[in-house]
Parts: structure tokens; C-alpha cells; sequence
């Protein structure tokens, strides 16, 4: 088994669930309460990366960082190296892909918290920054792990859009799902089978982790 | 300029009736103003206007000279900078905070020191310290109402709005919550309005009264006041008047007027200007039930009947009687079984023509 494809995939998806959580909390808040007109237009795309085939956005992503766009120019002056094909670039293509898995979950817990809730907290003094983190917060908490976990998942087993924006650089940009092509190319299946069963089974045990969470009534645990 | 609530509002809705209201609620002395109108009517959505959850169209709204909401110049000051004790109608207590937590929640600006005894003096203001780390969840409807009451409380507000605070709560802790909250608000001297479509209610808590129906204002006055005397037939059906009938003035003498209602003639004191046709409406429990044949009393109204309903509300049962007229009458159950009553028994109404509201017809 390759370690170090396993090692980059598991950097990979705990920072882009660790960033989905900060920059899907605000995102999520937005499309919740905000009472705009046009906002189902960002909503659609928030949800495009759910249909949009992965090599599709890859291949914008790529586009749009790439040396002959200014933000791809920009960080190239800014930082020396391109976006393309490093892990930076990977994890910038990451968060994007995998965008609704966290703020969908994190939005639908936010509409699960009462409004009558809400507006007692405003009559109470509290502003709406710390009703956000004094009251819907603590509210949503399964939401959050959802959303997280989904988005951990998610990344997990990309594809695509590594493909397309982050290439095959063993140690850089090599998944654990790029090795299993690459095993089955080179006809090797049993390491194919060792990495895919653990891909597999550590799937498995999210969905189980969030499903559990999800359950209405937890019979396992003494109820509080 | 007496200090007081200036509101004068107009919101409009697609599926109910628009409300326009304009009031002025004194606020010196401390008083307990009463919203009061059937479901439907508005007078919430008054209440969320003033607790500055809802805005509305035009208008504008004032609290002691400071302008709170005007539609005209765009302002509106957020339900934070409003200094409010808000109940809502379910509560709306944070499931996730113990009691003390819930109490705790609005009084960010105090050290933890007088945090902490703020929250013990009104834990036992309203008598619920033992509950201090009991979560909503394991409390009953009148322990939730007191953890409420005492969360608005906490930050002593300048205003009090309380949704309905006992509609959520089964008849007997109703009764005695009722009394409670009557003392309450009595020792705070916070100005309190209240919406509520109980007139037992109205009439235990308020020191004035507004009726709202279909987003208007039909009436002020105090609670007795407009129960006993509603100036029109919608007031008297809003605020529940149980006979309403049509009469004619037949005769006026020594201020006493006989109104025909249907083949009977009723007796009534007859206010000025009263006109010939006339509403008349006589409350339940002004109306006396006795044997027929009994001896003389005080009322001027006796009427021999038959009863045709008899339904039953806890305590009290209200008796429909055919006497002419359908009358309804409110008497208790001891008394029904001593009179024996039953559907189709004989019976003899009795009532004051003090207790006969006399409304002109338009």
C-alpha cells in the first residue's frame, strides 16, 4: 500500500473539511436567513459541484488559476510557483468540489432551529453575531459534524477534479483514489484491492458516524 | 407630555385582514394594558410590532418621546435596543440551557457575581429555585411559563410584552398561574401589555383594555368597563356577551326601559339617547336560575322557560333556556344539581335590568 498517497489524501480532506467549516458556516448562515430575492441564484452555485461532472469543474478551476488568468498570475508573482499541479491548487479545487456537502447540511440545521428561539434571544439583547454562536450554533451541532464529515468523505475519494487540476505528483498530488487507477493500469489488482477496501471501509465507517448521529432516538446511549 | 406608548400602525396581509390600530398606552403609573380579540385578529402582530420582530408598512411607533419605528423616516430599533421583557406564546425557552442558563442569558453585561444573584433572586421571585439545573425538556407547562416569565424579568425591562402567558396551560394551574401573574406584575411596576382572548384573564390582569378584531381597534376602556358596557354588537361578540339579541324599546319610565325581545318584554335600565332598536345583551353569569314558583327577589326580569343545552365548563355549567328568546345562563354545578336541572326542565331566569346592555342598531 502506498503510505504516502494515503497520507496526502487524509492531509487533503481534513483541511478542506477544517476550511468548509469556516468558510461554510457564514455561507450557510446567508442562505438560511437572508430574505434577498436573487438568492436562490447562489444557491444554485453552491449546489452546481453536486451535478456538475468532476473533470467539467476541474477543468474551470484549472482555467481560472492557471498562468494566462489573473488570479493564476497574481499567486504566481505572489508566492513563486503556480496553482496548478501543486497541493494548494489541489485543496483550492477540493473545498470548491465539495462546497455543498458541508453548507447544505450546516444550512439545514440552521433552518431546523426555531425562529421563536431566535427572536426570544434578540428580545433578550443579544445581537444576531451572538445569537448565531450562543443559540443557532450550539443548536446545529449535528449539522456541523454532518457537514464536516460529509465533506471529509467527499474528498476522500475524488477523482476528477484531482485529475484535472492537481495531476500525479507522487507526494504532492497523489490520491489514494489516482493510485488505485494507476494499480489497476498497471494490472496489479491485489494492491488495488488492499487500497480500495480500506477506502472503502473508512467510507463506511463515516456514513455509519453520521447516520448514527442522525438518529431521532439513540437507544444505544442513555437518554438525557 | 404624560409618559406613554404612541403606536399607530398599518401592515398589511395577503390572507387575513389588514391591521390599522392606532393607540396610546400610558405608561405612568406602571399599568397592565390588555390586547384582546379572537384568534386571527392581530393583536399578536401589534405585540411583534412593538417588540420590533415585525415591521410595519407605515406608521410609527413610540415609546416615551423615543421613536421606535417610523415608517416615514426608515427608522426601526431592533428588538435589542428596545430594553424588553418578550414572552412568546409557547415560551420559546432554550432547550439546550438549564433553567438557570435560560435566565442567565440576557444579562451578558453583568459581572458573574451579580450574575449569579440576579438570577437567584428571580428563581425565587417566581419560587422555582429547586428547577435551577433542570433542562425545558423535564419541566411541566406552569413550571415552563414561570421559567419564562422569569427569563423576561432578568434583565429588568423597561417594558413588558407577554403573548397569551397562560393559553399554553391546562384550566386549574390557569386559575391559580393567573393570580400569580397578577401579583407579579403588581410588585414589578414594569408597564405590561398583554395579548391574550380570555376575558377572565383580561379581566384578572388588566388596568385597561384595547379590543382588536380584523386588525381594528374596536374599543378602550377598562376591562369592566368594556365587558359590561361594549359600545357596539361586534365589541359585545368579541368579548363574549353571551345573549345578543335584537329588541325594541317599547316604553321608557323612571329610567327604566321595557324592551319587547321577540313575544317577551325584558327590562332594562335605559341609558340617554337610546334609540328604538336596540342590541341586548345579557351576560351568563348575570343570569340567576330558580325554581318556577319561588318567591319575590330584587331582579325585575323573571322569565319561565324550558331548558334546551346544557354543556359542561369544569366548574361552572352553562345552561341554555327557551324563554321566548334563547337566553344563556352560567351557574354552577352544585347549583345545577340542586335546581335538578335537565333538557326540557322547567325553569325560572332571573336577572337585573342593570345587568341588560342596551346597544343601539345601526
Amino acid at each position: 500500500m502506498n503510505w504516502m498517497a494515503i497520507w496526502v489524501t487524509c492531509k487533503l480532506a481534513t483541511l478542506t473539511s477544517l476550511t468548509l467549516l469556516i468558510i461554510g458556516l457564514p455561507i450557510a448562515y446567508w442562505l438560511t436567513y437572508s430574505k434577498w430575492r436573487w438568492k436562490f441564484l447562489i444557491e444554485s452555485i453552491v449546489a452546481l459541484p453536486l451535478v456538475l461532472p468532476p473533470t467539467v469543474l476541474g477543468f474551470y478551476i484549472l482555467i481560472a488559476i492557471g498562468p494566462h488568468s489573473p488570479i493564476g498570475r497574481f499567486y504566481t508573482d505572489l508566492v513563486g510557483h503556480p496553482l496548478p499541479f501543486s497541493f494548494q491548487g489541489l485543496l483550492l479545487a477540493s473545498i470548491l468540489y465539495s462546497l455543498p456537502f458541508a453548507v447544505q447540511p450546516f444550512a439545514t440545521a440552521f433552518e431546523q432551529v426555531d425562529r421563536k428561539l431566535i427572536e426570544a434571544s434578540w428580545t433578550l439583547g443579544l445581537s444576531k453575531l451572538k445569537t448565531f454562536i450562543h443559540l443557532i450554533l450550539p443548536l446545529s451541532t449535528t449539522g456541523l459534524i454532518t457537514g464536516v464529515v460529509l465533506s471529509f468523505a467527499h474528498t476522500l475519494g475524488e477523482f476528477g477534479v484531482v485529475l484535472m487540476v492537481g495531476g500525479n505528483i507522487e507526494g504532492i498530488t497523489r490520491t489514494v483514489s489516482i493510485e488505485i487507477y494507476d494499480e489497476v493500469q498497471a494490472l496489479n489488482y491485489a494492491a488495488a484491492a488492499k487500497t480500495s477496501a480500506l477506502l472503502l471501509l473508512v467510507s463506511y465507517a463515516v456514513l455509519l458516524l453520521v447516520y448514527a448521529m442522525n438518529r431521532r432516538v439513540w437507544s444505544v446511549w442513555p437518554q438525557k | 407630555m404624560a409618559p406613554e406608548i404612541t403606536l399607530n400602525i398599518r401592515k398589511t396581509f395577503v390572507d387575513r385582514a389588514t391591521i390599522a390600530v392606532q393607540l396610546r398606552l400610558p405608561l405612568d403609573p406602571p399599568s397592565v394594558t390588555i390586547l384582546f380579540g379572537p384568534s386571527g385578529s392581530g393583536k399578536t402582530t401589534i405585540l411583534r410590532c412593538l417588540a420590533g420582530l415585525e415591521q410595519p408598512e407605515e406608521g410609527t411607533i413610540s415609546w416615551n418621546g423615543q421613536i421606535w419605528f417610523d415608517a416615514a423616516t426608515h427608522v426601526h430599533a431592533p428588538p435589542q435596543a428596545r430594553g424588553l421583557g418578550y414572552m412568546a406564546q409557547a415560551y420559546a425557552l432554550f432547550p439546550n440551557y438549564t433553567v438557570e442558563g435560560n435566565i442567565a442569558y440576557g444579562l451578558s453585561g453583568l459581572s458573574v457575581q451579580e450574575k449569579k444573584a440576579r438570577v437567584n433572586e428571580v428563581l425565587s421571585l417566581l419560587q422555582i429555585t429547586q428547577l435551577a439545573q433542570q433542562k425545558p425538556a423535564q419541566l411541566s407547562g406552569g413550571q415552563q411559563q414561570r421559567v419564562a416569565l422569569a427569563r423576561a424579568i432578568a434583565r429588568r425591562p423597561q417594558l413588558l410584552l407577554l403573548d397569551e402567558p397562560l393559553s399554553a396551560l391546562d384550566a386549574p394551574t390557569r386559575t391559580k398561574l393567573c393570580e400569580d401573574l397578577r401579583m407579579l406584575l403588581t410588585r414589578l411596576a414594569i408597564p405590561a401589555v398583554v395579548v391574550t382572548h380570555d376575558w377572565t384573564e383580561a379581566l384578572a390582569l388588566g388596568d385597561q383594555m384595547a379590543v382588536i378584531d380584523e386588525g381594528r381597534l374596536l374599543q378602550t376602556g377598562t376591562p369592566q368597563d368594556v365587558f359590561s358596557r361594549p359600545i357596539n354588537a361586534d365589541v359585545a361578540r368579541v368579548v363574549g356577551i353571551e345573549t345578543v339579541l335584537h329588541g325594541r324599546v317599547r316604553e321608557i319610565r323612571d329610567e327604566l326601559a321595557t324592551v319587547q325581545v321577540g313575544p317577551v318584554p325584558v327590562i332594562a335600565v335605559a341609558s340617554p339617547g337610546l334609540e328604538s332598536d336596540v342590541f341586548v345583551c345579557i351576560r351568563a353569569e348575570d343570569v340567576t336560575l330558580e325554581l318556577a314558583g319561588s318567591s319575590e327577589t330584587s331582579a325585575r326580569n323573571h322569565l319561565r322557560g324550558t331548558v334546551q343545552a346544557i354543556t359542561s365548563l369544569g366548574a361552572l355549567v352553562r345552561v341554555t333556556i327557551d324563554c321566548g328568546f334563547l337566553l344563556t345562563a352560567l351557574v354552577t354545578r352544585s347549583a345545577q344539581s340542586e335546581l335538578r336541572l335537565a333538557i326540557d326542565s322547567d325553569v325560572r331566569a332571573a336577572f337585573k335590568a342593570g345587568s341588560v346592555h342596551l346597544i343601539p342598531r345601526r
